[in-house]
């Protein structure tokens, strides 16, 4: 076995893990966390940064975002902690955070972190994120839970479904982190390459999306997934019109993108 | 019949939303779509809100949400006791 099999083995991985806490200045990647409430995102936040944010076994727990920082395969890796969400397009305030970040923040990787004994309800977001992105790895959590509970789930079968990694593991006892790592990695670096599942659109209305997009862009310049923001518009989304109309669209963006780039 | 209409431990299938735009789409955002088996599991001390099993998790809905859901009883074809579709 070569040198270079041994440095990236999945034991490697956790092995040269450097939690690096709240040193977050000189991230290289960018890793969104979400999923929906009470998933375990903080908990897997934590033991990516060896920080201690507050978890709580209640939604809500995680009500605005926290970042922090972990040293991998040479690269920093700057990690943003979101409020659960169960949904990209129903929104409530703390949720409008999860989704501003991960519609116009541009992470590099968003890590989806989903209940693995409420699998099918947490599907939804996993499809949702889905739609605006291809660099996704699923972290499938709890999953000594679901084995507690008698559920067996066929993770590969999963995988091939998703078109993403899915990567199962038990944030709480520290099972899965180092494949997880692993995962962020090399969908990070494009060796590992996910497919995005746009929404299949009549030609009537992916026309009218096209047209608004077109639109956007001029008036925004930079703005990220512009067909997703039209196509809210069209379906008369109340918080993207108000974004819209007074002008925040644009600040949102720009706003996202200078923490990155901090 | 009408999902806020169900007391612990009825359970039925949702067969339509009765609502639109935000309202709607939170709705299915919870899981609630028509052919989803829906099962009342608690009601809170004061009569509102309701915890129903939906998709093997718990969700809360008030009751001006909860009517908004058309539900009908549960027939052989439809979904499993707690709440798979």
């Amino acid at each position: 076995m070569s040198a270079d099999a041994c440095g990236s083995c999945a034991v490697a991985n956790l092995a040269n893990l450097q939690r690096l806490g709240l040193q977050v200045e000189q991230g290289e990647v960018v890793v969104a966390l979400t999923g929906n409430p009470n998933t375990g995102k903080s908990t897997v936040f934590n033991m990516l940064t060896g920080l201690r944010q507050h978890v709580g076994n209640w939604p809500g727990t995680t009500v605005t975002r926290a970042e922090g920082a972990y040293r991998s395969g040479g690269a920093v890796h700057r990690v943003v902690d979101l409020p659960g969400t169960y949904s990209l397009l129903s929104t409530s305030s703390d949720e409008d955070a999860a989704r501003d970040f991960l519609l116009f923040g541009d992470p590099d990787v968003t890590v989806v972190v989903v209940d693995a004994t409420r699998l099918e309800r947490n599907l939804n977001l996993v499809l949702q994120v889905l739609q605006i992105t291809d660099r996704v790895v699923v972290a499938l959590n709890m999953m000594d839970e679901a084995a507690r509970h008698g559920v067996r789930l066929d993770v590969r079968h999963l995988e091939r479904e998703l078109e993403v990694p899915v990567v199962p593991m038990s944030a709480r006892r520290g099972e899965g982190v180092s494949e997880l790592l692993e995962a962020i990695a090399s969908t990070a670096a494009g060796t590992t390459v996910g497919r995005s599942r746009p929404l299949r659109l009549p030609a009537s209305v992916a026309a009218a999306v096209d047209l608004l997009a077109g639109r956007l862009a001029m008036e925004f310049a930079g703005l990220s997934n512009v067909r997703w923001v039209a196509l809210r518009l069209l379906e008369g989304d109340a918080s993207i019109t108000d974004a819209l109309v007074d002008g925040r669209l644009g600040d949102l963006d720009a706003a996202m993108r200078c923490r990155k780039a901090s | 019949m009408r999902l806020d209409e169900l007391r612990p431990p009825m359970d039925a299938v949702v067969i339509g939303l009765d609502a639109v735009g935000a309202e709607r789409r939170r709705l299915m955002d919870l899981g609630i779509l028509p052919g989803c088996a829906v099962r009342a599991e608690r009601v809170s001390p004061l009569g509102d809100p309701t915890a129903y099993v939906v998709r093997g998790g718990l969700v809360a809905l008030r009751r001006s949400q909860a009517e908004k859901v058309v539900v009908g009883l549960r027939t052989p074809e439809s979904g499993g006791p707690n709440g798979e579709c």
